[in-house]
């Protein structure tokens, strides 16, 4: 029995336990509607909804014919595919542009720092629907409408601000003084940043990387509006198919889409972790 | 190690983006029907060509192909269009003029402008199926065998219950008039006219509170099937399937159908304009036509009707002409842009 | 060293002007250098963002379709005076543009311009078009008036020539008025349209969002509370459970609710069997729906900035007011509650702002009923085509949401927040 300070009542310790069973529905009300897909995923009937079979446990009621159907439906395929392409090559332009710039806004002489903040950072404010209204009528102009390099850009742009955060949260703890010692020893400015600046905020630029890879990876407004048939994307072959015809082929994917998921955390945790380690902040 | 990753993830797009150049992309209307078109015109073509086709699929209407035709970013190059549509993006320009003597005679050897039902042959499209909206009901949602015409549909106190209908004025206009009670050759000249119009919204208001909307004709059997409609709007051949082929225990009733043609056409200004015209040309050859009959719809050349077995003709809608009437291309293309705008609004209030 | 000449410049002032002058030099390079850091990332961001941004902004007020498509019309209407019908030339030349705009397939681009001015005016540039089509060109420019009058009787009335004198602005602010639900009559004044639509949808939206606002936070306050005053490791053992959700895409869990909400779903065979109900209740594709949706999808975005303001409070104070003989309301209210407002305003604001542009989720689950201002903007650019009214409706959508982004860079900061 979990001991209680002496001034506590019997309201206090109806309030605590209270307090506890509200906070495990909430994470329960979080965390059961991304699980609950995972078993219909594994329906052998076409439809969203636990089947009789299913509920008494029949072997038979599952099957794993929805995951054949992604490995061999060639548009799912080629989603995945580019869903991979493009994530990747955005988040490396915007890993690349983002952690320069990081480094210039961390600077204390930079001017106008607080508007030129807030212009990076607005691609995360501005509804998507904007964007990509905007970028509709924008990239049209230069033909970049139905191409991969349009996508990249776009995805680009929104994945901008997440790297910008994180860099420059690492760069926080970063001693400038190793900088400009670099300097000082006759290396040039790109030499120091290399060999220097970057393998100290490295786990700051991964996870800001690893940001703007799933805001690419998870993006669908945009891809509906940029997108040709050649460039469509997971989240985009799964939006059309809830509009048009709901079947568990969506339910596979999005399960294994929650097991990317996990991993992903999962290696955040780890960065995080080294990190504090390494800015000495964390436990 | 930045700088190669970079380097190799443009030299991967570049690449894709090279060999996506060469694909066709065929937009139809998925589900059964698109399955049906996958087996007998787009895998026999892949395999005799080696084409790559991009099989996509869309809810018919034409504003995608007027945002590409408008922004100049063409993305599709054939695409299924209901004849309903059809007369519209045709005199919009977003697809392109056929020259129908490139087409090959049926398999019997009769010349293609023979073969074809008149119909069939447009400006801008090559004749596929004829089809037909229907509606259908659970044979277990209603006693003493549910609704049995248009009016029914329209009969909430008599037949309770959801309504499926697809998301147009289209068919639903038409709809509303003869469940008032108008001859069905009337209806499209009284729509015309704005007492027609507010007479059709006017009776869509009566149910207005039990429809339930989509937007794509595949969704259609899946709401009768999970119970998110009672009775609902459909292609006839979606209804036939589900029952063949899945036992699903619908009832179609063919009152008031509206029978239309589907052609395949070409996106105007497409940059595969040859490789589309050739998949066309094969695609509406007797035998992949004639395949069609595996969701219940009509050939639309006589050489592939004339393979159909008694038993299948008697469930294509050309067996119930007389019910039903014919969609009115050239109506929709003049009224299809203001009644539109009419009926989203009438959705909004 | 670098580290002492490049010194502030407020210590600056109190050396030798020779030195000042150095620091100043090298406090000017500094920024140079500083800049350039930020430089291609600005020119990026210039093109692939902002300028698309601008472009919106520019199109929801600049249309030059119909002058493009009859300009000689135009001209001719120019010394019309908008009163009766207009002269035969200017019928005679209209028809000669309308029959070349049949032969090209463009007439259906001036009949939805038009349409936008006279609603119902569609039908009659297209069937008008449709008939010129097969004229013979000679007869046309001798008598195109009549036969343009021959066509359709509409083309006598001067309300017609108005729209299409109206439609061939190439500058108006008639969009705005329109995503105000206002026009303009002819004679200048301003006036609502007979159709309400999209204030009441601008209202709805806010609404859905402020609902959806306070449903985060009542869900979101307690849990927060609870992993604050939990070990360390407990802490990070439930705070998977927000940030699994937080990492999993977006489509993922609409799909998730599309199970669990729908006619034979999880919740209603669920309430089914418990005896709750007989019929299965109309969950899926209702505003209720898109509201349960995204209050799921947004609570991360809730729980994580309160959760980094609580964790920083410090226990002793609530102890000590409460071994004071505090009740526990009370206490809370007058001390807990002031000092978690910085992260409560955070959190209730980010989710309010994402949720007013919220977009996919409306439209996967929220039928008719649950549709927000960004699914009318989809609207009018996917299927209606009028890209200029939602490039108006979307400017607005914008000046709302910099206005609420202002009010959080206020009280907030911007660079305050944070992820995970």
């Amino acid at each position: 029995m979990r001991r209680f300070p002496e001034y506590f009542t019997i309201w206090h310790i109806a309030g605590h336990y209270g307090l506890r069973l509200v906070a495990w529905l909430v994470l329960a009300f979080l965390i059961l509607p991304i699980l609950v897909i995972v078993p219909l995923s594994f329906n052998a009937e076409p439809f969203f909804t636990f089947t009789p079979g299913m509920l008494a446990l029949e072997p038979e009621a599952y099957s794993l014919r929805w995951y054949q159907e992604v490995a061999t439906d060639q548009r799912w395929t080629l989603a995945i595919r580019n869903s991979f392409l493009i994530g990747i090559a955005a988040a490396l332009l915007a890993t690349l542009l983002g952690t320069v710039a990081a480094v210039g806004l961390a600077s204390p002489w930079m001017p106008f720092k607080r508007l030129i903040t807030a212009l990076l950072l607005s691609p995360m404010i501005v509804p998507l629907i904007i964007i990509a209204a905007g970028m509709f009528f924008f990239y049209t102009s230069f033909g970049l409408v139905g191409t991969y390099l349009g996508l990249i850009i776009a995805h680009a742009a929104l994945g901008v601000p997440f790297v910008i955060i994180t860099v420059t949260a690492t760069l926080a703890g970063f001693d400038r003084s190793l900088f400009n010692a670099g300097l000082s020893l006759g290396a040039s400015p790109v030499k120091v940043f290399w060999d220097v600046v970057i393998p100290l905020i490295r786990p700051g630029v991964i996870s800001g990387g690893l940001f703007a890879f799933v805001t690419s990876f998870d993006e669908v407004v945009l891809v509906l509006f940029l997108a040709g048939p050649e460039q469509r994307t997971i989240p985009r072959q799964m939006f059309s198919g809830l509009r048009e015809q709901i079947n568990p082929t969506i339910l596979a994917v999005a399960t294994l889409l929650v097991v990317l998921s996990i991993a992903l955390l999962l290696t955040l945790e780890v960065l995080r972790r080294r990190s504090e380690r390494l800015r000495g902040t964390g436990a | 190690m930045k700088h190669r990753s970079l380097l190799l993830a443009s030299a991967l797009a570049l690449g894709a983006q090279g060999a996506a150049a060469q694909d066709l992309t065929v937009t139809s209307f998925g589900g059964a029907y698109g399955a049906a078109q996958k087996e007998h015109m787009i895998d026999p073509y892949v395999a005799e060509t080696g084409a790559n086709i991009l099989f996509e699929d869309y809810g018919g209407g034409v504003a995608e192909m007027k945002a590409q035709s408008e922004s100049g970013n063409i993305q599709w190059d054939v695409v299924d269009i209901e004849v309903i549509d059809l007369e519209r993006a045709c005199s919009e320009g977003y697809v392109a003029v056929i020259d129908h003597s490139i087409l090959p005679p049926g398999d019997d050897g009769t010349p293609a402008e023979e073969d074809f039902i008149p119909e069939a042959l447009h400006e801008c499209g090559v004749g596929n199926i004829v089809w037909s909206v229907i509606f259908a009901h659970r044979e277990d949602a209603f006693a003493d065998g549910g609704p049995q015409t248009i009016a029914d549909f329209f009969d909430t106190e008599a037949f309770p219950g959801k309504r499926g209908l697809r998301k147009r004025p289209q068919v639903n206009m038409e709809w509303a008039l003869l469940a008032d009670g108008v001859a069905p050759e009337e209806v499209y000249e009284l729509l015309a006219t704005e007492e027609g119009q507010q007479r059709a919204f006017a009776k869509l208001d009566t149910i207005k509170d039990d429809i339930v909307w989509f937007d794509s004709w595949s969704q259609a059997p899946v709401l009768l099937n999970d119970g998110g409609a009672q009775m609902v709007q459909s292609a006839n051949g979606r209804i036939y399937a589900a029952i063949e082929d899945e036992d699903a225990p619908f009832t179609m009733v063919w009152d008031g159908h509206v029978y239309d043609l589907d052609v395949w056409s070409v996106m105007n200004g497409t940059d595969q304009e040859e490789a589309a015209l050739d998949f066309i040309k094969f695609a509406t050859r007797t035998v992949p036509l004639s395949g069609m009959q595996d969701v219940a719809y009509g050939p639309t050349r006589r050489s592939a009707q004339a393979l159909l077995p008694e038993e299948v003709k008697a469930n294509l809608p050309t067996a119930h002409l007389e019910e039903g009437i014919k969609a009115d291309g050239i109506f929709w293309a003049d009224y299809g842009e203001s009644l539109g705008e009419k009926f989203n609004e009438w959705l909004l209030q | 060293m670098a580290e002492i000449t490049a010194a502030p410049p407020r210590a600056a002032r109190r050396l030798a002007p020779e030195d000042a002058r150095n620091a100043a030099r090298e406090v000017r390079a500094q920024r140079l250098r500083a800049f350039l850091f930020v430089t291609p990332l600005l020119a990026f961001i210039l093109f692939a963002f902002v300028a698309p941004i601008a472009s919106m902004l520019f199109r929801s007020a600049y249309n030059p379709t119909v002058a493009d498509l009859v300009p000689a019309t135009l001209e001719a209407l120019e010394d019309w005076d908008g009163e009766a019908r207009p002269p035969d030339a200017v019928l005679t030349r209209f028809a000669v543009d309308l029959k070349r705009l049949a032969e090209e397939r463009t007439s259906g681009q001036l009949a939805e311009e038009v349409n936008r001015y006279l609603p119902g005016t569609s039908s009659v540039v297209k069937s008008t078009a449709r008939s010129l089509r097969r004229a013979d060109d000679a007869a046309l420019a001798e008598g195109g008036a009549n036969l343009l009058l021959e066509a359709d009787d509409a083309w006598g009335e001067p309300g017609i020539w108005r729209a299409l004198r109206k439609s061939g602005q190439v500058y108006t602010a008639s969009y705005y008025l329109t995503a105000l639900d206002l026009e303009m009559t002819r004679d200048g004044t301003i006036q609502p349209r007979d159709t309400q639509i999209y204030l009441k949808l601008y209202g709805k939206t806010l609404w859905m969002a402020l609902i959806i606002t306070v449903l985060t936070l009542v869900l979101g306050y307690p849990l927060a509370f609870h992993m604050a005053h939990s070990s360390t490791a407990h802490a990070n053992f439930l705070m998977v459970f927000v940030l699994l959700p937080f990492w999993t895409s977006l489509l993922v869990r609409t799909t998730s609710w599309i199970a669990l909400l729908q006619t034979n779903g999880v919740v209603n065979s669920t309430l089914i069997t418990l005896g709750l109900t007989r019929d299965p209740l109309e969950l899926l594709y209702t505003q209720f729906a898109t509201i349960i949706a995204m209050t799921h999808i947004l609570l991360p975005f809730m729980v994580l900035p309160l959760y980094s303001v609580m964790r920083g409070i410090d226990p002793s104070y609530m102890r000590a007011a409460m071994s004071l003989g505090s009740r526990p309301i009370p206490a809370f209210l007058r001390i807990y509650l002031p000092m978690s407002l910085p992260g409560l305003s955070a959190g209730a604001l980010l989710v309010f702002i994402i949720s007013v542009g919220y977009y996919i989720t409306p439209a996967l689950v929220g039928g008719t009923d649950g549709q927000m201002i960004s699914n009318i903007i989809a609207f009018h650019m996917q299927q209606s085509n009028n890209w200029e009214l939602a490039a108006a409706l979307g400017s607005l959508l914008l000046f709302l949401i910099v206005a609420l982004y202002w009010l959080y860079d206020r009280f907030v900061g911007a660079g305050n927040i944070k992820f995970g």
